[in-house]
């Protein structure tokens, strides 16, 4: 897995298709409600190659939900394919599924869906739990896994005693935690105000950038999507444009510019 | 995911719901705790009753006068006037299974030691009895077989009597008056305690069986023979030929009703043991609705559970958990429920049998048996009642999950 993500380090969007970490096929996703069928993707094909930091666009209904579930080995295409690190995973069976995103993919939520009472440490450790990692190695990575988001100190702090930005960071440090390929980010600044949405988007520029994390983020804000290296534009459950992103923004430095809204959020912890 | 990190979010689970968990193990508790309570009664029970039925001496074969079955006019031990000490000795002559045979002539007395009186039952018997019985004298001796012969005015004492009447003197060698007869007390019998029946077997009066006859009842017959076969078995073989050769001697035509019955101790047995089962499947069913009871009560809290927690079940889905990890999962919390239960309410019935012991002066007996099987019926309803809410949480949609608010 880790070899994948360092040895592609270029942000080519024109590569071979057997380079793609990600590769959709004419998928084709339709919901049957009963009376109606809902056809939320209408044959997307796609790549993306191990390192990309990618920004998936559109409006609510435009299918990036659903793109983003197929993607996450939540939900099935009902047609198409979707290799993943070369592995058809279109047809996997549901154990099979969650043992891919247990080990190859974390997730970012809007909602954080950090498990309440738990501390910031156990929240961490959860998806090592279903790897089947011994408790030692478990806690440690854990651990690891927070320094990586600047919350080392807080390993024993509940969600609730957290600021918004410190959750998010604690639900990227769990989607760290079993070192996958992609990290999927659905919305992640969707509850947060806007300098913290830029520590955020830091933090993940930065896995990108020196852990050669794949990124893949879905977003309605244009101003976000400018954080990536690469955005996709969905419409009506197709793919319109496909663009590398122009001027993009650099949170490191964007950061500075911005006033400093909840002083004891950013204190020593970013 | 490995059975000690299942069993460990299961008691993280329910500690964070600490007021919850103890109303629903509750019902599993009180059911386990009266189970155990009353099981470990009725074994008391039953310990008294096998206790009485040795008190009556082993081997024993009774033979009543009057019916002993059911359907049609009967006369009652005391009216039918058949059974004759001869029948007594024809039995011992000619049925070899009986080794030996006391017989009973019974009737109420009131009983006069100075001041002091007393209504009470007397016994005319034969020194035999006490040895079938196996009841030793504590004081003095038994009357002796001449006494009988001649009919004298000799007797022995229960506790019960000796002590209303006599108190701390010591009645042996004194004189009483029983009706408007002096009697000499020869003895005074060992404590027996209360019967099968529960009346007080002490409170009673011995003496020769001609005496009672002739002097206090005025009859010629006899009502009972206490009888003593050679061994046990032999003791139920020999209520055939003791049947049959009363109806001869009584002249009891084939289709008429015997005018006496034989029970030997091996009925009184089977009917203490065919109560135990009456009692032990009442309890049995009274347990297992109010675990069936707690069964539910757990089932609704997992229920509740799994609705609380769908978008914790979505992202334990999310980053990896399988159907069958969140299934064990809420199985675990609910075994741990129903188990912990169980545990609480073993401890809970033996702090009560205890309790009932003490204050009632009740004798309790706790069954491992029962202790076991409480354990592994409570194990049982957790994973019966907690199956369907596991499997519901198993089966959700991590997409909708996720979504749940």
């Amino acid at each position: 897995m880790d070899e994948q993500a360092t040895a592609t380090e270029e942000p080519s969007t024109q590569a071979h298709s057997d380079a793609a970490l990600i590769r959709l096929e004419g998928v084709h996703k339709i919901y049957d409600l009963g009376e109606v069928q809902v056809h939320a993707l209408r044959g997307v094909s796609l790549e993306i190659l191990a390192g990309e930091f990618v920004a998936v666009m559109g409006a609510s209904g435009s299918g990036k939900s659903t793109l983003m579930n197929i993607l996450g080995c939540l939900d099935r295409p009902t047609r198409g394919h979707y290799y993943l690190d070369g592995t058809d995973v279109s047809q996997f069976s549901k154990v099979e599924l969650a043992r891919i995103r247990n080990r190859k993919l974390g997730f970012v939520f809007q909602q954080f869906n950090l498990l309440a009472r738990t501390s910031a440490l156990e929240n961490v450790e959860l998806p090592t739990i279903y790897a089947g990692i011994t408790p030692q190695e478990r806690e440690q990575r854990a651990r690891e896994s927070l320094a990586r988001v600047g919350l080392a100190g807080r390993a024993h702090h509940f969600p609730s005693q957290l600021s918004g930005g410190q959750q998010q960071r604690v639900a990227i440090a769990r989607a760290l935690v079993n070192r996958p390929t992609i990290l999927l980010a659905d919305e992640p600044t969707g509850n947060l105000d806007s300098r913290t949405s830029v520590e955020i988007m830091d933090i993940l520029q930065r896995l990108n950038e020196e852990e050669g994390l794949t990124v893949v983020l879905v977003t309605h804000e244009q101003d976000i999507a400018q954080y990536a290296k690469r955005a996709l534009d969905f419409r009506d459950g197709k793919l319109r444009r496909d663009t590398p992103v122009r001027d993009r923004l650099i949170a490191r430095e964007v950061l500075p510019t911005l006033p400093s809204l909840q002083d004891d959020d950013a204190a020593g912890e970013t | 995911m490995d059975f000690w990190n299942t069993l460990r979010l299961a008691l993280r689970a329910l500690a964070r719901n600490k007021l919850r968990s103890a109303l629903t193990m509750l019902g599993i508790i009180i059911g386990v705790g009266a189970v155990i309570a009353t099981v470990s009664i009725g074994q008391g029970a039953e310990y008294l009753v096998q206790q009485g039925i040795q008190s009556m001496g082993t081997n024993a074969v009774f033979i009543a006068a009057g019916s002993g079955r059911p359907g049609g006019a009967r006369l009652g031990s005391w009216a039918v006037k058949t059974l004759t000490i001869d029948d007594m000795n024809a039995i011992l002559r000619e049925v070899s299974l009986i080794r030996e045979a006391a017989p009973a002539v019974v009737s109420r007395v009131q009983v006069v030691y100075q001041n002091q009186n007393w209504n009470t039952g007397i016994t005319g018997t034969t020194p035999n009895y006490f040895r079938i019985r196996s009841w030793p004298v504590q004081a003095g001796s038994i009357f002796g077989q001449d006494e009988v012969d001649s009919a004298a005015n000799v007797c022995l004492l229960g506790t019960t009597v000796a002590r209303i009447l006599f108190g701390d003197v010591d009645p042996v060698g004194k004189q009483i008056r029983i009706g408007q007869l002096p009697f000499r007390v020869v003895g005074v019998l060992e404590s027996k305690g209360q019967s099968v029946m529960g009346d007080d077997q002490d409170d009673r009066i011995f003496a020769p069986y001609t005496t009672v006859q002739r002097k206090i009842s005025g009859i010629t017959w006899i009502q009972f023979i206490n009888a003593s076969a050679v061994s046990r078995e032999a003791s139920n073989a020999a209520v055939a030929p003791i049947t049959a050769l009363l109806r001869e001697r009584h002249h009891i035509r084939p289709g008429e009703d015997d005018d006496f019955f034989v029970r030997t101790q091996s009925d009184v047995a089977d009917l203490a043991d065919q109560t135990q089962r009456v009692m032990t499947l009442l309890l049995g069913s009274i347990a297992s609705v109010s675990l069936i009871v707690g069964g539910i009560g757990i089932m609704n809290i997992m229920l509740v559970s799994v609705t609380e927690r769908t978008r914790e079940i979505g992202v334990r889905m999310a980053v990896g958990a399988t159907e069958s990890d969140v299934q064990q999962q809420f199985l675990v919390e609910a075994v741990t429920l129903s188990m912990a239960g169980g545990l609480l309410g073993i401890g809970v019935g033996l702090i009560g049998s205890a309790l009932i012991s003490n204050f009632l002066a009740w004798p309790t007996l706790i069954s491992v048996k029962a202790i076991i099987a409480a354990a592994i019926f409570s194990a049982a309803v957790g994973i019966f009642f907690g199956f369907y809410p596991a499997r519901k949480a198993a089966q959700l949609d991590p997409i909708e999950a996720l979504r749940y608010e």
